[in-house]
């Protein structure tokens, strides 16, 4: 699926007023029907992570965690069983796994006196249950189990996506018999940057020769796609030539995927005709 | 000298012993002739012809730049100089000779006293000056006679003089003046940071005119470097850059005897600008838009010498410039339109580029108009025998000047015959003016083309054809029209070979370029991320470096540095230059190094019009964007091309280390370079039968050659730059540090064994020659220099013109080549290394000879510029323009685009595989495309030939039997059966070539790469061979038959016992190769027969979590999940979690974790199942139809825990505190299902008794309400108690009473 810059924009200013909590995907899906859920979460996700990333900073001053803090105990003590971590992470825009995070960071200062150890941290916010304080740990659990784009299970089910569309892919490129070295062969044979394919006899995917294939289980916008060249694109082109990225997600159409450099995004669905609709191939050389 | 050409031209010396002097190999022979006083060496005699033909025709010479000889000019006795020596009495002091003959014959000044200072001075003057304009063509048309007061002043003034080479860089436009300015102050005696050394005071003699028409020994006139007036655009950069290689010895400065050059740029600034260093040597400046405006002769001499110094005569410099300027206006304004030259819009704004005028006044040489005809032959038969004998610097300049003259148009049309009585009257021949008209140049240059013809007919196809064209050479002599239209058919040589290359970047090798080819990760990182950066830089470049005002130490400077600087292991550096290197060759080694965007334009075009149109396509874009500029045969050396961002990338570094890993492993290449064998195919001993297959032979072993060759150009090029950055000064260094530098340089054994031999000559020319690096590898490629009979004649072209183009170049000295030193060390070191070899095999082919020195095209260019002024008279076009159609004949767009996709994509395959699969491909598929040739002329030419002889002898059977037409006929029958052989070669190497592929490559090798490397070799095995054939099989077959033909005829006498077998020998189809194994699946260990239809983890985890969300509040009533909804949901968790496909181990572990707080959340109430029939309102069957309850889910779950992929499912959070706290809350209901749940597990065998105690007793740790703690404990009271042997039972049954309880309460 691939969106117009503008379509993209319009979207993304529409989740600026979106909290990352259930209710917002059934919000985003009746607003924007013909775009699958999927993309909407993905391009919800990547415009709440640029708010975080914007706004952090304003949570992340002492005295106002320690007035998140004290607006926690202080509403906890009237009304023990309301999720109201979860209603003071909304109220101020904050990520409410991120709000639980400082809070228990907050929490375990009192009670140890010291800083709590990262992981201590994390394991406490994986598994509340851990907290020996209930109440806390039922508006901990509360937090991270309802946003929708941080927390633990929301890692690891982003996790699982990356790594579900690989094997999707390899199982395109085995079914057309193309051969290739995945990630961990490539990685086995030492080379220092591994692309999820390396193919051993590249193809041409509608003109373009590739070399090498990245799946990246997202959809494409300008500041990831920017990010990704920097971080992996480059490096597998200086290495590996050209080759070809597959939002899954799908992409915005203008992306610059470096059309100087013989590039031409304009392609639909170069290797795929198994029916699923979300891949989107973005070929990069 | 003189009086020898003297004795010669008055027929007091045969010519005839004068060429054979000349001819003999006999070094530093002298010839004595008539006056027994007379000896002279052969070094002095042709510089002084070469000197004397350039005066002879400095009137004629109005096209193109003007061609100096390269010489060191000989002084002459005073006691022959009578004519103009009264003219000529400030000859330079400097030459301590002051003779007319001096100012006129000499065009240079001796070497010897050369200062550098004096001379960048000089040309840097003359170049900003309007001298230049005399000679160049565009302006002297537009002389008014008036301007021409006086004969004398008048030839002077339009000799060819300095101004004419010299030409400012573009990018220094700016700064030359004040270049000049510092070089005229120090010129009085100090040193001069720019360029040669050689003050100008010998040379005079063209130059200007003084008021009183004497001749001005000022002006340092003719450099050597003169000739480079360069074409090069702002981005090609040279090696005459000082910044690039700066002089470092340069001769002190005779200041005692020179004559201050006369500066004639007007500008004064500020001397001392400390910051400003020259940029370039002054006569490799490229041309220059903004250089000089024309100007007439006044200014000249008016200025004379007495514009050296002050300002206030630079004041008065510029008001006669302005005049003149306006003075040239006017008169321009008054010529007819034509005479305008509308034609050549290229050439206005740049005064120095020297264009070819219409010139409505011009005349057609005629031969009857010729004069001093026999003193003409004489002199040709000189100037070739110089040329034939490489006695001449550079034969393509001589070649060069040859066509100037053919092309050349006299300007003294009106008083032609005045001038011509001038000239006889003459009493010297020397002072006859033997080139002044356009007849005698035409005559003059024909007998040299005539002669030099071999020379001449390996220039390109369109040169020849313009020369064949040109109405002069035909009406001169029709002879040599013919021998070039001949020659011109013959001729292979293209202009511009391009070169696309497909991927850009250097591929990682896993064998060099992994892990473990580093100590540690720690000089391992880093690496990878200089990789990175590099190609950053590159790209950036790319992309920008042709902006204006981009500058690439600004832009990249910094990157470049801070990389340089993380560098720090020895084993990082020299990694990181054999990447760089790599990368260099990569980009480099074409013949053209086109820039990305072409390239990228290429593609697109490529696509609309196919591979056929492209290049007409680009050959015309060529045309119509090139500016049309004749700038000589002796460009400056540059880094053209991606060669720049090499060369500024190790400038900006500046990394010492990487610089000498550079040099080690540029050494190592060229070293290993040296050690290619290139072979004398043994097929080509045979004479006959097997030329042909030598042909093929020799093409592979040519361009072996050619591409060693290109890459030790290139190599050597940048070894020779980066060996002397380190000496790169803009100041001139001290005589000590020079005289040191050289000492030691002769005792150091350096790996390129000829620039480091020569020690004998200065440190500076082995410091400028080692810029040149690259040609005297060509010596050491074993390329014999002269005089070697056998070696091919392209072979010795090439180096001939190679190292023409070398003493040509600013930084060598003019007169090295004069030197009998030099010539001595160049036949040592040709001896030393054999003179057999390489030399006598024809391994340079024109296509070579054009790549290594693109200046060849200046023939094409001056010649058709010569045709577009002619045209451009009759008011025509200047360039024929043959229209590109878009229309594709033959195959369709699609399919050619699809077989350059399909060529593309082989080179793509090889890209990343490691270099030897390329090597092997290669190697079979030539070995197979030759094989298929002989298999060829084995089976289907032998079968022929046998065929024909059947047919032949039947023929000749018959009675009427004409046996002439009969093998006519049969022998074109033949030949049309010979074109089956592309078909049955392209099969034979279909079937040959998998097996040679198989066989080949390593075990290891997978069927995908195999089969792919089999199709490519059968491919380019078949390519070769059937372009072999197509091109050859006739000519094969005709060669075969007729030789059969010849041996039957003279059989057919006596009776024939022949028994030809005909048998044709049928390939047979090898058995199909074995088709690859299909790669095995990745290894999961899935339920047997599992489909892997079961959802993917992220959508299961995605479900879940919603659920769990829904738990944990806040929510809706109506979110609450259904029994069946529960069902699904863990029926689909069950399946997921069994087929391991997508599966990963973080996945796997959040699921079950999930699964577990589920269930908490169930058994704790948290979770309410919200009843669907009971919402429904509808009655519903308890028995079949019933919803599955809160313990059907409970037991479902304990099943799947049960399961193997479960085992390790985070049971235990089910009893945290947190849990068991919420459970005791609860009602009783949750507790009951918590108990249940638990019962399960340790029915099941999830859980053992001993670890749910386990759990147990921690709670009791707890600070739970008292109440509860009790209340649970009397509730595992029962379960403990049951567990030991028969008890257990009991517990089982009381627990599942309970277990109906609550079903009965639900």
């Amino acid at each position: 699926m691939r969106l117009s810059r503008a379509e993209y924009k319009e979207i993304a200013r529409w989740t600026e007023q979106l909290r990352p909590t259930r209710q917002c995907m059934k919000i985003l899906k009746d607003r924007y029907p013909h775009h699958s859920q999927s993309t909407l979460l993905s391009i919800f996700s990547l415009e709440y992570q640029k708010r975080t990333k914007r706004t952090m900073s304003r949570h992340h001053v002492p005295d106002v965690m320690e007035r998140y803090y004290q607006r926690y105990l202080s509403e906890t003590k009237v009304r023990p069983t309301a999720p109201v971590l979860l209603e003071l992470a909304n109220e101020v825009d904050l990520s409410p796994a991120l709000m639980a995070r400082i809070i228990l960071d907050r929490f375990l200062k009192d009670m140890d006196g010291g800083m709590p150890s990262k992981t201590v941290l994390n394991s406490m916010l994986k598994e509340p249950s851990l907290i020996q304080d209930h109440i806390l740990a039922n508006n901990i659990y509360q937090c991270t189990i309802n946003d929708c784009c941080y927390g633990p299970l929301v890692d690891c089910i982003k996790h699982a996506v990356g790594q579900e569309h690989e094997v999707l892919l390899r199982d395109k490129l085995m079914e057309r018999n193309l051969s290739f070295l995945d990630e961990n062969q490539l990685r086995t044979m030492g080379y220092d940057k591994t692309p999820d394919i390396i193919l051993e006899v590249p193809v041409a995917v509608e003109g373009h020769i590739i070399h090498w294939i990245e799946s990246k289980a997202s959809f494409g916008d300008d500041h990831s796609h920017r990010t990704y060249l920097n971080e992996q694109f480059w490096s597998y082109w200086n290495r590996f030539g050209p080759g070809l990225v597959i939002y899954w997600y799908g992409f915005i159409e203008e992306l610059d995927c470096q059309r100087d450099r013989g590039l031409d995004p304009s392609m639909r669905r170069p290797l795929g005709h198994h029916g699923v609709d979300r891949q989107q191939w973005l070929p990069l050389s | 000298m003189a009086a020898l050409l003297e004795s010669v031209l008055l027929r007091k010396v045969d010519v005839d012993k004068v060429v054979d002097w000349l001819k003999s190999v006999q070094e530093g022979e002298k010839l004595s002739f008539s006056e027994p006083q007379l000896a002279i060496q052969k070094q002095e005699f042709v510089p002084f012809l070469l000197n004397f033909l350039r005066e002879q025709s400095s009137d004629a010479l109005t096209n193109g730049p003007a061609t100096p000889a390269k010489t060191p000019s000989c002084p002459r006795p005073p006691a022959q100089t009578p004519g103009f020596s009264d003219k000529t009495s400030c000859r330079s002091a400097g030459s301590g000779l002051g003779s007319r003959g001096g100012s006129r014959v000499q065009l240079f000044s001796p070497a010897a006293s050369a200062s550098p200072g004096s001379e960048s001075d000089a040309v840097g003057q003359s170049g900003v000056s309007g001298v230049s304009a005399f000679c160049s063509p565009p302006w002297s048309t537009g002389w008014s006679p008036a301007s021409r007061s006086s004969g004398s002043e008048r030839k002077h003034a339009q000799k060819v003089c300095l101004g004419d080479y010299m030409v400012s860089p573009p990018e220094l436009q700016s700064s030359t003046s004040s270049q000049t300015h510092k070089g005229r102050k120090k010129s009085a005696g100090s040193t001069l940071v720019s360029g040669q050394t050689r003050h100008g005071g010998g040379r005079g003699g063209p130059q200007s005119d003084e008021p009183g028409g004497r001749r001005s020994a000022r002006g340092g006139g003719h450099g050597r470097m003169s000739e480079q007036v360069s074409p090069s655009t702002p981005a090609h950069l040279n090696f005459n850059n000082l910044e690039d290689f700066p002089p470092v010895g340069s001769c002190p400065v005779s200041s005692g005897t020179s004559k201050p050059s006369r500066r004639i740029n007007p500008t004064p600034v500020s001397a001392d600008r400390p910051h400003s260093k020259p940029k370039t040597c002054f006569t490799s400046t490229p041309l220059q838009k903004a250089s000089s405006p024309p100007l007439g002769a006044e200014p000249l001499e008016g200025l004379g010498l007495t514009a050296v110094g002050s300002p206030m005569s630079l004041k008065e410099e510029r008001e006669l410039l302005k005049r003149e300027k306006t003075k040239l206006a006017q008169q321009a304004a008054s010529l007819s339109p034509f005479s305008l030259d509308p034609c050549t819009p290229t050439k206005t704004g740049s005064g120095a580029e020297s264009k070819v005028t219409p010139d409505p006044q011009t005349m057609c040489p005629e031969p009857c108009r010729v004069t001093f005809s026999s003193d003409l032959d004489v002199l040709a038969e000189l100037y070739c025998t110089c040329i034939s004998e490489n006695l001449v610097p550079n034969v393509y300049l001589e070649l060069f000047f040859v066509m100037q003259l053919l092309t050349s148009r006299s300007l003294h049309t009106h008083n032609d015959e005045e001038q011509l009585s001038l000239c006889s009257v003459n009493s010297d021949v020397l002072e006859r003016c033997y080139l002044r008209q356009v007849h005698n140049c035409v005559y003059f240059a024909v007998k040299v083309l005539e002669n030099q013809f071999q020379l001449v007919a390996h220039l390109d196809k369109c040169t020849l054809r313009l020369l064949a064209e040109n109405e002069r050479v035909a009406s001169f002599s029709p002879d040599l029209k013919d021998r070039l239209s001949q020659a011109q058919n013959r001729s292979t040589a293209k202009l511009s070979p391009s070169a696309s290359t497909f991927i850009h970047s250097v591929p990682f090798q896993p064998a060099t370029d992994n892990r473990s080819n580093f100590g540690s990760d720690k000089a391992f990182h880093p690496l990878k991320k200089k990789r990175d950066i590099f190609y950053e830089a590159l790209r950036e470049w790319e992309d920008l470096h042709k902006e204006p005002g981009w500058n690439f130490d600004a832009a990249l400077g910094t990157k470049i540095r801070g990389m340089m600087s993380q560098l720090t292991s020895a084993g990082n550096h020299s990694h990181f230059a054999r990447l760089f290197l790599k990368q260099l060759v990569q980009m480099c080694k074409g013949p053209r190094t086109s820039t990305l965007s072409v390239d990228t334009t290429d593609a697109d075009l490529l696509g609309m019009l196919g591979a056929d149109s492209l290049g007409r396509l680009k050959r015309l874009e060529e045309r119509l964007i090139q500016p049309h500029r004749v700038v000589g045969p002796c460009p400056p050396p540059s880094f053209p091309g991606h060669q720049e961002f090499f060369r500024d990338f190790i400038q900006t570094a500046s990394c010492c280390q990487m610089n000498q890993h550079l040099q080690d492993s540029l050494c190592q290449q060229l070293l290993h370079l040296d050690e290619v064998s290139i072979l004398r195919p043994s097929a080509s001993v045979g004479e006959g039968e097997e030329e042909e297959d030598g042909d093929m032979e020799q093409q592979d072993e040519k361009q072996r050659f050619s591409s060693v060759l290109l890459l030790a150009r290139l190599l050597a090029k940048f070894l020779g730059f980066i060996s002397f950055l380190p000496y790169q000064t803009s100041e001139k260094p001290s005589r000590e540090i020079q005289e040191a530098s050289v000492a030691l340089r002769s005792k150091v054994v350096k790996i390129m064994p000829v620039i480091f031999n020569m020690p004998k000559i200065s440190f500076e020319i082995i410091l400028h020659l080692t810029a040149e690096l690259e040609v005297i590898f060509s010596t050491v490629m074993r390329l014999q220099l002269n005089r070697h009979e056998e070696m091919c004649y392209l072979n010795k072209l090439l180096l001939v013109s190679v190292l023409g183009w070398l003493f040509q170049i600013p930084v060598i000295p003019e007169d090295i080549f004069f030197t009998s030193e030099f010539t001595a060390l160049v036949k040592d070191e040709g001896s030393a290394t054999g003179s057999a070899g390489l030399d006598c095999i024809p391994l340079v082919d024109q296509q070579l000879l054009y790549t290594c020195c693109p200046f060849l095209g200046e023939f094409r260019k001056l010649l058709a510029a010569f045709v577009s002024g002619s045209a451009a008279k009759s008011g025509g076009i200047i360039r024929k323009i043959t229209p590109t159609s878009a229309e594709l004949k033959g195959t369709p767009t699609a399919n050619r685009s699809q077989q350059k996709l399909q060529v593309d994509l082989e080179q793509a395959f090889f890209h990343n595989q490691p270099p030897s699969l390329r090597r092997t491909v290669e190697f079979v598929a030539e070995r197979v495309g030759s094989n298929a040739v002989k298999h060829i002329k084995a089976t289907l030419v032998q079968e022929l030939v046998q065929r024909g002889e059947n047919l032949l002898r039947d023929g000749l059977q018959s009675s009427n039997a004409n046996s002439s037409k009969l093998n006519d006929s049969i022998c074109a029958q033949l030949c049309d059966v010979g074109l089956e052989a592309l078909a049955k070669a392209t099969r034979f190497c279909d079937e040959k070539s998998p097996d040679a592929i198989r066989i080949l490559l390593p075990v290891e090798t997978t069927p995908p790469v195999l089969t792919t490397s089999e199709n490519i070799t059968k491919r380019l095995a078949a390519e070769k061979a059937c372009s072999w054939l197509s091109a050859n099989i006739t000519a094969l077959i005709r060669r075969e038959w007729k030789s059969r033909y010849d041996r039957v005829k003279k059989a057919l006498c006596g009776p024939l016992a022949v028994d030809a077998d005909s048998a044709v020998v049928e390939l047979v189809r090898q058995g199909q190769m074995n088709t690859p194994r299909k790669k095995q699946e990745r290894a999961m260990s899935c339920p047997p027969l599992c489909k892997h239809n079961a959802s993917l983890p992220s959508d299961v985890l995605i479900e879940i979590k919603e659920m769990l969300s829904v738990a944990a509040g806040p929510r809706a009533d109506e979110e609450l999940p259904t029994g069946p909804q529960l069902t699904t949901l863990l029926q689909r968790v069950a399946n997921t979690l069994e087929c391991r496909k997508f599966l990963t181990a973080v996945s796997e572990q959040m699921l079950q974790n999930c699964t577990v707080l589920l269930a908490c959340k169930l058994v704790s109430g948290e979770l309410p199942v919200r009843s669907s029939s009971r919402r429904g309102g509808v009655a519903v069957d308890p028995g079949a139809g019933s919803e599955p309850s809160v313990s059907d889910v409970l037991v479902q779950l304990a099943e799947l825990w049960e399961r193997g992929c479960c085992s390790s499912a985070p049971l235990h959070q089910l009893f945290t505190p947190l849990t068991v706290a919420a459970v005791l809350k609860a009602s009783d209901t949750e507790k009951k299902n918590y108990l249940f749940l638990v019962r399960k597990l340790v029915d099941k065998g999830i859980l053992n008794e001993e670890e749910v105690k386990s759990y147990w007793r921690k709670l009791t740790d707890l600070t739970l309400p008292a109440e509860l703690i009790e209340n649970f404990q009397l509730q595992s009271q029962s379960i403990k108690l049951s567990l030991p042997l028969a008890e257990m039972q009991s517990c089982l049954d009381m627990l599942q009473v309970s277990h109906q309880t609550i079903e009965g309460a639900t």
